[in-house]
């Protein structure tokens, strides 16, 4: 099977603060992978070491056999590498669809066309129009950003990371504040995601990601405490120690 | 898919010129006709709003603040009247000619934009417009120094119209360019470049996970903006045949700021109703009380401001009044 992302021996050391303590990481292609651990384990951290939003202090991080340790954040993009956030990070001044539009658009490398109207494309829009009305958003897409609702911002959230058609997708907690009646919205849609697309999940909801990964990462203070298939996993002593009683005073 | 067509519709909505957009720009001209006496201010006029229009490209639309965008007006300014002053008096010459030079001003100091707070690159584009006022001020005998620049020769625009005393030639000279420079900067603000700015202005962290090259974008608005302000630069020392270190000087900065401020910031007819209204203001209260009219200039942009705070702030609490309602707790 091939890899899709690998990191190895990464470090990053916010002044005495180790977040991240030589995680050496594999990810097979077409894998569901969890990445769970307390908060403040460092799974964020970890995100934006893969992303290129933080530079290691030590360490190689390798997309599909390419090192990408040094390559600036929009690059990684470029080759299939996408995130969301566990905060929301949205254009909160444009509609869903100017900024899905702009995301197909870039993805196309046409970001900088300066002659065209935004949207004159009409290619770019229906593909924007598409995932729109597959996340439900369709009713709201002419709407500012800000005045959306969470539930929806938190599914834009989702998809303009699918605008950018992701080889491997990095989940950072998509349903964090979502309140339990409209999980399942969220739920469906990580189900429905393509097959060969590589997925990493960061996810509290113990029945999500168990539903969800078929292998887990466990995340303590920084260091990779454990991993194995969901089972192994769940059975794990050290795990129920470390996690399963933390998250439980939640 | 009828429902395609009209969301693509939609999202061209907003570029669509409208009648009014006509009206005002046909206003324009007509003024002249209605207020002949006044030709050499309206000009003064149009080159303010050109000046404005440039800095709104990289304030309102690119989200990056400075208080030095004199440097460019002024080096547009020397750039073309050094060339009328050495023979090459042809004015659509000296136009591109400044647009270049302050093209690359722009481009190479673009780059110390690309990180920091606001309060850095207000220093920063402070800092190279000082710079630059010191520059022509010790290259005196180029730049003429404080005497300014002595013995520029403008031709005929096109080789046509000759300046008259009046300024009507100044005025429809001016006018034309800010409407040409008006279009490009129309088109370019609704494309999908423009759309990325805002993207980058609004976030800037979200703009990178969606491809976005930050950098590239604003390096690329920052030197557009460079070479429209050069233009404005340069219209003003040919229809006045006049350059003096005044075009480098702090208040220029200063006062474009206010400008675009009293306009509107990300709005590209802001500039030139702020430079309508600033320039106005300016000679009439100049008229009145040639001693204290900034004064009442500081006034009235104390005024909007205050009078723009406070609709942010009831427009907040009737949000925040409405969110704790629904929510209950608060
Ligand atoms: N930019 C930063 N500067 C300093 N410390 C940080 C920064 N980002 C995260 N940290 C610290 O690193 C640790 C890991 O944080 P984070 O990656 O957000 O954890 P998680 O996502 O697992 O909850 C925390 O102790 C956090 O306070
Ligand atoms: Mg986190």
């Amino acid at each position: 099977m091939s890899i899709a992302l690998a990191t190895h021996e990464l470090v990053k050391n916010f002044g005495g603060l180790r977040a991240t303590d030589h995680v050496s990481l594999t990810i097979h292609t077409g894998a569901r992978h969890a990445l769970i651990g307390p908060n403040g384990a460092g799974k964020t951290t970890l995100i934006n070491l893969l992303t290129g939003v933080l530079t290691p202090s030590q360490g190689t991080i390798m997309l599909e056999g390419t090192n990408i340790t040094r390559l600036s954040q929009h690059a990684r993009v470029q080759r299939g590498l996408v995130r969301t956030f566990q905060i929301n990070q949205l254009f909160a001044d444009m509609s869903p669809l100017q900024s899905l539009c702009l995301a197909v658009s870039e993805r196309h490398q046409q970001g900088r066309d300066w002659w065209h109207v935004a949207g004159s494309n009409k290619s770019f829009v229906d593909e924007a129009e598409d995932i729109l009305t597959r996340f439900g958003l369709s009713d709201v897409m002419m709407q500012q950003t800000r005045f959306l609702p969470y539930g929806k911002q938190r599914l834009l959230e989702i998809a303009l990371a699918i605008a950018c058609k992701p080889r491997v997708l990095l989940l950072d907690e998509p349903a964090a504040g979502v309140p339990e009646e409209e999980r399942h919205e969220i739920i469906d849609i990580l189900a429905d995601l393509p097959k060969d697309v590589t997925v990493v999940l960061i996810e509290h909801d113990m029945d999500l990601v168990f539903s969800f990964a078929d292998r887990i990462s466990v995340l303590v203070n920084g260091a990779l405490l454990t991993e194995g298939g969901v089972d192994e996993i769940a059975r794990d002593p050290q795990v129920r120690a470390v996690y399963l009683g933390e998250s439980g005073h939640e | 898919m009828s429902m395609t067509a009209s969301t693509h519709d939609m999202m061209l909505e907003q570029a669509r010129w409208r009648w009014s957009e006509s009206l005002f720009w046909i206003l324009s001209v007509l003024v002249l006709f209605v207020f002949p006496s006044k030709a050499l201010l309206f000009s003064q006029i149009a080159i303010m709003g050109l000046f404005a229009l440039s800095l709104d490209l990289i304030l309102g639309y690119g989200g990056i603040v400075s208080l030095g965008h004199a440097a460019f007006f002024g080096v547009g300014a020397y750039a073309a009247g050094l060339m009328a002053k050495h023979g090459l008096g042809d004015p659509l010459l000296g136009l591109a000619v400044a647009a270049c030079v302050a093209a690359c001003i722009g481009w190479l100091t673009s780059f110390l934009l690309l990180r920091g707070s606001d309060l850095t690159r207000l220093m920063v584009t402070l800092g190279i417009a000082l710079m630059l006022f010191e520059l022509a001020n010790r290259m005196a005998s180029i730049t003429g120094g404080a005497d300014g620049l002595q013995g520029m020769m403008v031709g005929p625009v096109l080789g046509l119209f000759s300046f008259d005393l009046f300024g009507k030639t100044a005025y429809l000279y001016s006018l034309a360019v800010l409407f040409v420079l008006f279009l490009l900067s129309r088109k370019i603000v609704h494309s999908t470049f423009g759309l990325s700015l805002r993207a980058v202005k609004g976030n800037i962290l979200r703009a990178g996970a969606i491809g976005i090259s930050a950098s590239s974008r604003l390096v690329a608005i920052y030197t557009l903006s460079a070479a429209i302000a050069g233009i404005a630069g340069a219209l003003s020392a040919q229809t006045t045949q006049l350059v003096s270190l005044d075009v480098l000087d702090f208040h220029r900065s200063a006062d474009v700021m206010l400008v675009l401020v009293i306009g509107g910031v990300g709005w590209l007819y802001g500039g030139i109703i702020g430079a309508i209204m600033f320039t106005l203001m300016q000679d009439w209260l100049a008229g009145i009380t040639p001693q204290y009219w900034e004064f009442w200039i500081g006034l009235v942009l104390v005024c909007l401001v205050l009078v723009g705070h406070d609709r942010i702030k009831t427009g907040f609490q009737s949000i925040t009044a409405r969110v704790s309602g629904k929510g209950g707790a608060a």
